[in-house]
C-alpha cells in the first residue's frame, strides 16, 4: 500500500471541481458543489454520507452512468466527462464492476450465465467466457453452484455471483453500492471478508458506497459528503477484518 | 460489432426460455394468424382446382350453343319472341362450321320413371351417339347409344347412376323394361357416375335417342312454331383452343344468317365456351382465395399486436434488467437489437409452430372429406415472412423504448 505517501503512482480515479445540476421542476438542485477527491490503485475506500448528501450522485457520476455538469472526471487515464453514452458504455464494461444492493442477477438465469453478461458485451467468445466466468465464480466460492439459478441461491450467494460479474473484464475499480444493505449480519460479514481478501491479495481497488458505519470500519479510507460537498476525508487506525468473524454486527 | 447475429439468437432463445409463459403467450397469436393463412390459402387453392377438375372432366376444348341471349336486365327473348335452335340449325353447323372435331346436340325435359314399384323422375337427355365421346363421359355398364339407335328411333335409354340405383336397388337393370311417362323404353346401359358437384348431382339423369326424344317421348315439347324440331343444346368440340375464336365467328354469322339477324340485332343464341366458364369461375374462386388469405392476414396482424403488447409489459416489466445491462456495459444499439432478435425469434418460431397447425388442419380436411386442400410454398413462404416482418415492426416500438431507458432510472425502478 504505497499509494498514501507515495504520489508517484498516477490515481485511478481523479476528480475535480466536480459539480452537478438537476432541475426539479423550476427548482434547481446542487447535487453535487464541486467535489474533488483522488483514488489510488489497491484502495479500499467507503464514500459514506445520509441520504440527499449527493452520495448517491457521486457514485452514478464515479459508475460513468451520469455525467458532470461541469469539472473533470479521469477514470484509469481516461477522460470521461464528454464521452457519448456509448464510449461510457464502454467504459463502464471495462473499467467498472458494479455491485448492487438488491444484487440485480438476471432472474431465471444460472450463475455462469450471469457472470457471462459483461463478457458477451465486451465481445469474447464462449469458450472464453465460459473460462474465464468459471474461474470468477470459483474465486469467490461458487465453483460448486455453476449451473444454479439466481433462485436457488442464498442472498449472500446471490452478492458473490454479482461480485463474480463485477470482477469478470478485470475493472479498475468495482463501485458497491450498499453491498450489505439486503443481507444479515452473518452473510454481509462474509461479503465483506470476500472483499477484504480481493483487496488485500489482487491489489482491485473497490469502493463502496454507503451510510452505514460498519461497513466505513472495514476501510482504510473513509471519505464523507455532506450537501454535496466532501466534508471529510480520513484513514481508519485500525482496520476492522471481517474473515474469521460470525458477523458484521459484532463490536 | 462486438456481438454477432448467431450470438443475439442465443441469447434472445435464453431469455425467451427463461420466461417461457411470456414467450407463449406472444407467440399463439403469431401461430394462429400463420396456421390461418396457410390453412385456409389451401382450401382457397382446393376449391380452385376442385372447380377446374370439374369443368375439364366434363370434356376439353367444348363450347355450347343454347336458344336466347344472355340475360341483361329483362326476360331473355321477350314476349311472344321465344327463340329456339332447330335440328336443321345443328346440321347446318355441323355441316359448315370449320375447326370442329366432333358436334352434338341435345333436347331436354323431365321425365318420369317407373319400373314395377320404383319411380324417379330425372331429367332426360335425347342425344347423338357423339355425346359419350365428346363430354368425356362413357356407359360403365352395356352401352351408350348408337346410329342405328337414332336412325331407328328405339325406345332405349340410358340410366344415370342415381337414375339406375333408385330405380334398381337390387337388380341388374341391363335388358329390363322402364316407363317413360308411359312409353316403355329397354335399358340398354348405365352411365358412369359424376359424382354431385356445385352443378348439383350430375347423375340424376337419364339418356335416349335424340330422335326418340323428339319425336317418340317429347313431340309437344320439341316442335318449334314451323314444324321444326327443336334441340336444347348443341355442344361443339373445337379441334384446338386457338381455334375457338375463329370457329365462334363462323359460328355465329351462319345463325344469324339462318335467323335472319338484321345488323345491330342482338344474337338470339349463346354461346358458352368452356374456357369462358372457366376463367369466370376462376377468377371467382381467386377472388374468394384472396379473400380467405385477408382475412387470415387480419388474424396475422392481430397476432402482431399481441406481440407489441406484450413486448411493451415485457419492457416495463424488465426495466431493472435493461438498466442492468447498460451499467455493466451494453449499448443502446445492443439493447435494440436484443429485444428486436427477441421479437424476431418468437415470430419465427410462432411462424413455425402455425406451419404445422396450419398445414395440419389442411391435410385433417383432405383426410376427412373429398375436397383436397392444396398447401402451396407460396402460402408457407408468404405467412412467414409477413409473420417476421410482423414481428419486427410490431418490436420495434418496444424495443426502442427499452434502449432509451436511462440506466441510473432503470435501476432503481421498482
Amino acid at each position: 500500500m504505497n499509494h498514501t505517501n507515495g504520489k508517484s503512482v498516477p490515481p485511478v480515479i481523479a476528480l475535480r471541481e466536480i459539480t452537478k445540476t438537476y432541475a426539479m421542476g423550476d427548482i434547481e438542485v446542487h447535487a453535487l458543489q464541486g467535489a474533488t477527491v483522488s483514488m489510488y490503485p489497491g484502495d479500499l475506500v467507503s464514500i459514506m454520507g445520509p441520504s440527499g448528501s449527493g452520495k448517491s450522485t457521486l457514485m452514478n457520476i464515479l459508475g460513468c452512468l451520469d455525467q458532470p455538469t461541469s469539472g473533470s472526471y479521469q477514470l484509469d487515464g481516461l477522460e470521461t466527462e464528454k464521452m457519448k453514452d456509448d464510449q461510457l458504455a464502454e467504459v463502464r464494461n471495462k473499467k467498472i464492476g458494479f455491485v448492487f444492493q438488491s444484487f440485480n442477477l438476471l432472474r431465471r438465469t444460472s450463475a455462469i450465465d450471469n457472470v457471462e453478461q459483461p463478457m458477451i458485451y465486451a465481445g469474447l467468445n464462449a469458450r472464453k467466457r465460459r473460462e474465464k466466468a468459471t474461474a470468477a465464480l470459483t474465486a469467490v466460492g461458487l465453483g460448486d453452484r455453476l449451473g444454479h439459478h439466481s433462485n436457488e441461491l442464498s442472498g449472500g450467494q446471490q452478492q458473490r455471483v454479482a461480485i463474480a460479474r463485477a470482477l469478470v473484464n478485470d475493472p479498475a475499480i468495482i463501485l458497491a453500492d450498499e453491498p450489505t444493505g439486503n443481507l444479515d449480519s452473518k452473510s454481509g460479514a462474509e461479503i465483506m471478508c470476500l472483499f477484504q481478501r480481493l483487496n488485500a491479495e489482487q491489489g482491485i481497488t473497490i469502493i463502496f458506497v454507503t451510510h452505514d458505519p460498519r461497513i466505513a470500519q472495514h476501510t482504510k479510507r473513509v471519505i464523507r459528503i455532506s450537501d454535496g460537498k466532501i466534508v471529510g476525508d480520513t484513514y481508519n487506525q485500525e482496520v476492522l477484518q471481517a474473515c474469521g468473524k460470525q458477523s458484521l454486527s459484532e463490536d | 460489432m462486438p456481438i454477432n447475429i448467431l450470438e443475439s439468437a442465443r441469447l434472445a432463445v435464453k431469455t425467451l426460455i427463461a420466461n417461457k409463459l411470456r414467450a407463449f403467450l406472444t407467440m399463439v397469436g403469431i401461430s394462429i394468424g400463420v396456421g390461418a393463412v396457410i390453412a385456409l390459402m389451401a382450401i382457397g387453392v382446393g376449391v380452385q382446382r376442385y372447380i377446374a377438375d370439374q369443368f375439364t372432366s366434363a370434356g376439353t376444348n367444348l363450347v355450347g350453343v343454347t336458344p336466347g341471349r344472355v340475360q341483361r336486365g329483362g326476360p331473355p327473348g321477350g314476349f311472344g319472341n321465344q327463340t329456339v335452335l332447330t335440328v336443321n340449325d345443328y346440321k347446318a353447323i355441323a355441316g359448315t362450321v370449320p375447326y370442329l372435331e366432333s358436334t352434338s346436340a341435345e333436347f331436354s325435359a323431365i321425365g318420369n320413371f317407373v319400373y314395377e314399384g320404383a319411380t324417379t323422375q330425372v331429367q332426360v337427355n335425347g342425344a347423338l351417339p357423339a355425346f359419350a365421346e365428346l363430354r368425356n363421359w362413357p356407359a360403365t355398364k352395356g352401352r351408350f347409344i348408337d346410329e342405328a339407335d337414332n336412325g331407328g328411333r328405339s325406345r332405349v335409354v340410358v340410366l344415370g347412376n342415381t337414375a339406375a340405383t333408385d330405380l334398381f336397388p337390387n337388380d341388374d337393370p341391363l335388358d329390363k323394361v322402364v316407363k317413360i311417362n308411359n312409353v316403355p323404353f329397354r335399358v340398354i346401359g348405365v352411365m358412369e357416375s359424376k359424382g354431385s358437384s356445385f352443378l348439383g348431382d350430375q347423375d340424376a339423369v337419364a339418356f335416349v335417342p335424340l330422335a326418340t326424344a323428339q319425336e317418340r317421348l317429347f313431340q309437344k315439347q320439341a316442335q318449334g312454331k314451323t314444324g321444326e324440331r327443336v334441340v336444347s343444346t348443341i355442344y361443339l368440340q373445337v379441334t384446338s383452343e386457338k381455334d375457338r375464336p375463329a370457329m365462334e365467328v363462323a359460328l355465329k354469322d351462319l345463325l344469324r344468317e339462318r335467323h335472319r339477324l338484321k345488323e345491330g340485332d342482338e344474337d338470339d343464341f349463346t354461346v358458352t365456351s368452356q374456357t369462358q366458364l372457366l376463367d369466370t369461375f376462376g377468377a371467382v374462386t381467386a377472388t374468394l382465395t384472396l379473400f380467405l388469405g385477408a382475412i387470415a392476414a387480419i388474424s396475422l396482424l392481430v397476432g402482431g399486436i399481441g406481440i407489441m403488447n406484450i413486448m411493451l409489459v415485457s419492457v416495463t416489466e424488465r426495466t431493472r434488467e435493461i438498466g442492468l445491462r447498460k451499467a455493466i456495459g451494453a449499448k443502446s444499439h445492443v439493447i435494440l437489437g436484443q429485444f428486436l432478435t427477441e421479437a424476431i425469434v418468437l415470430s419465427l418460431i410462432g411462424g413455425l409452430i402455425g406451419i404445422v397447425i396450419g398445414s395440419t388442419i389442411a391435410l385433417a380436411i383432405g383426410y376427412f372429406t373429398d375436397f383436397k386442400p392444396v398447401i402451396q410454398l407460396q402460402a408457407i413462404a408468404l405467412a412467414v415472412g409477413f409473420s417476421m416482418a410482423v414481428g419486427l415492426f410490431f418490436g420495434i416500438y418496444p424495443a426502442r423504448r427499452a434502449s432509451k431507458l436511462n440506466p441510473i432510472d432503470a435501476l432503481r425502478y421498482e
